[in-house]
């Protein structure tokens, strides 16, 4: 063994305990911001187990602190004991649970079709519309992005009157897919430019017409894109409550308003609702672990250029 | 970016007869008059000139689509290749336009008319009487106001946001579990929010948080009894939901930047704390001001939470201008007065977005 003998100056030496710490720290706040975004979940899948005596002690571990029981459950008739009987609770809970799928699906596949249309277009063809070129039909599209719900709520409230489309879930339909179509335009025209369109040209000269081009060449490329612009337009559908509650009444309730409307009720049984509540908000969470790479895809089309 | 010019050149023989062109011609205006013609019926049917005893407007709707059908065929028909490049905007355009542009027509009528949808009376025209009414109401400007103060509490969102995309980008194990951790708050419907954490989690007798406040040596813990603690609270949780949202944003402006930079900074003996702010924090500013817009944009939108937990109470503290809207709506039924003020809060809104936009884009431009 032979001596060292060319050291590093101690001031580039690394620093062990200055590491240490910094890696303490970092995980201390991501600890903490990770508990700070699932505790809530934890609290509303932990009270839906509860009687009302554990929720007065706001116990909070199940089996330490008190014994779990399925009161909340029973109450939607999804308990395990409840769930082979009649219940129009449960009749109740499918009807806008069923009523929020079909609406978010419909109109998030809608604004997926007619928006990657419109991206595509924008992206490959010059138009020319009255005064308005490529740059300003792209902005009239995404200018939408800015219309305050509340400016259409009344109108359509007294549009849709007449025309007998209220609480109907083709009037819900439309009018989330409006409100998502600029978002889909957003992302998806980013994911068009960045084909190229050589691509296309290729398939044109063996034959292909325009829309064969787009819908076997380019489609299939842009596809991950356009599932990142559907996953994002399922979430704001399905949380999307303004629209539901001001134009659904009885029929074409979603669930969110089923939940806003447990809320008033006096005397709340608060394993009813952290049920009620956590049924609300399973699917996205599913949707949210499975797919999360396609959100943030989503989300980061149009922050990075 | 969007360029102009066909980026695809195609070369086709058009040969489209004559006969084919009068026909996409004759269809566009047949399906026109088709359109026209049931709404002057119905017209008539309404004011009671004719009686057909139409329910509703369904009769014109469906006059409508169709006319919106034919359009979109007659394209093709008529201008051939170019045509078929039209369908690719013009479904989208078509239902943009019949969705937005007639309702806010509509919604400028109805603006300037008296009309209470549960008195018998129906709509009636009166001038500028809403805007006198409004110019009086001092809970509309309140909720304009309290829009100001929720505005700027994006600034803190906006801080722990870069925060958190930085930590996420720092070397770290289970990088994918904390993504999906810090995700999840913007997935879940702010409806159920407000109750699984505005209701239950702050119940001032055994909500955790409240115990969590009771432990830390705050006596008597109370979110939504007092003005500036109810909006503090409605700041809190709607920041809660949407951080993750600009967090995304940020982090992957963090991905793009390469990492020589960064090293060149440190060789250039730059601290970590001057790495940031004259390196990385310059070079996401453009990132940073899209994701700043886009939650203000969404920002203006705020409603459920509100109506759904505090209603605006205590004394409209917390109202927002939609849940002020919803609520003058749900209480009074008043359609004409909520539309003026949805109207003036669309006019304020495209006129702080154009002059923000305009100076934003001032700072994009690169400055060196």
């Amino acid at each position: 063994m032979t001596e060292q003998v060319f050291h590093d100056a101690p001031h580039d030496r690394p620093d062990r305990l200055g590491w240490y710490a910094s890696r303490v720290a970092i995980y201390g706040m991501l600890l903490l911001w990770a508990a700070i975004c699932l505790f809530p979940i934890y609290w509303t899948i932990t009270t839906s187990f509860k009687a009302a005596p554990d929720v007065m002690k706001g116990a909070l571990v199940p089996w330490a602190d008190y014994a779990p029981k399925w009161l909340g459950w029973k109450s939607l008739g999804l308990s395990p004991d409840t769930i082979g009987s009649e219940s129009t609770v449960r009749q109740e809970f499918m009807l806008r649970f069923m009523n929020s799928t079909v609406i978010s699906l419909t109109s998030s596949a809608a604004a997926v079709v007619l928006g990657s249309l419109a991206a595509y277009g924008l992206s490959r063809f010059s138009y020319k519309f009255l005064w308005m070129r490529n740059p300003d039909i792209s902005f009239f599209f995404l200018s939408q992005l800015i219309l305050p719900p509340v400016v259409l709520a009344l109108p359509f409230l007294v549009l849709y009157k007449e025309l007998a489309l209220l609480d109907t879930r083709i009037g819900l339909i439309l009018l989330y897919t409006l409100s998502v179509l600029p978002i889909v335009i957003w992302i998806m025209r980013d994911q068009f430019s960045g084909i190229p369109h050589e691509l296309e040209e290729a398939a044109l000269v063996d034959g292909l017409s325009i829309w064969g081009a787009f819908l076997t060449i380019v489609m299939p490329i842009a596809l991950p894109g356009m599932v990142a612009a559907f996953i994002l337009s399922l979430v704001l559908t399905w949380n999307e409550y303004f629209f539901a509650a001001l134009l659904t009444s009885t029929h074409a309730n979603t669930l969110p308003v089923m939940v806003a409307s447990q809320t008033g009720s006096q005397g709340i049984s608060w394993w009813s609702m952290a049920a009620l509540s956590f049924a609300a908000i399973l699917p996205l969470i599913v949707v949210g672990v499975l797919l999360e790479r396609y959100i943030i895809k989503g989300m980061a089309a149009g922050a990075v250029k | 970016m969007a360029e102009t010019g066909d980026l695809l050149h195609v070369v086709t023989n058009d040969d489209i007869s004559p006969g084919r062109r009068a026909f996409g011609k004759a269809i566009v205006w047949a399906s026109l008059a088709l359109l026209a013609g049931t709404a002057v019926v119905q017209t008539l049917d309404q004011s009671g000139t004719l009686s057909l005893g139409l329910p509703n407007w369904r009769p014109t709707l469906y006059a409508y689509i169709l006319f919106s059908v034919c359009l979109c065929w007659s394209q093709v028909l008529v201008r051939g290749e170019q045509g078929k490049r039209v369908l690719f905007v013009l479904p989208a355009a078509l239902f943009v336009i019949s969705l937005v542009v007639f309702p806010l027509i509509f919604g400028l009528i109805i603006a300037f008319s008296n009309w209470n949808l549960s008195s018998p009376d129906g709509r009636q025209f009166n001038g500028l009487d809403n805007v006198r009414q409004m110019w009086a109401d001092p809970f509309y400007w309140n909720a304009l106001g309290n829009m100001i103060r929720y505005l700027l509490a994006i600034i803190v969102e906006y801080a722990i946001a870069f925060g958190l995309a930085l930590l996420l980008n720092a070397q770290i194990r289970a990088r994918k579990f904390f993504r999906v951790a810090f995700l999840l708050p913007l997935m879940l419907s702010p409806v159920a929010v407000s109750w699984m954490v505005g209701k239950s989690m702050l119940e001032i007798r055994f909500g955790p948080i409240s115990r969590l406040a009771r432990f830390l040596g705050w006596d008597n813990p109370t979110f939504f009894s007092s003005p500036e603690m109810a909006r503090l609270t409605i700041m809190v949780l709607d920041a809660w939901t949407y951080i993750p949202f600009m967090m995304i944003m940020i982090l992957a402006g963090l991905q793009a930047i390469p990492k020589d930079v960064q090293e060149a900074a440190r060789v250039d003996g730059a601290s970590p704390w001057r790495g940031f702010w004259e390196v990385t924090f310059p070079l996401m500013l453009p990132v940073s001001i899209t994701a700043i817009l886009i939650r203000i944009i969404f920002k203006l939108k705020l409603a459920d939470i509100i109506i759904n937990l505090t209603s605006g109470g205590p004394g409209g503290a917390t109202d927002s201008v939609t849940s002020f809207i919803y609520r003058e709506y749900r209480d009074r039924s008043n359609v004409g007065y909520g539309t003026l003020l949805a109207m003036v809060y669309l006019v304020l809104i495209i006129v702080f977005m154009t002059v923000l936009m305009k100076i934003a884009d001032r700072w994009m431009r690169p400055k060196y």
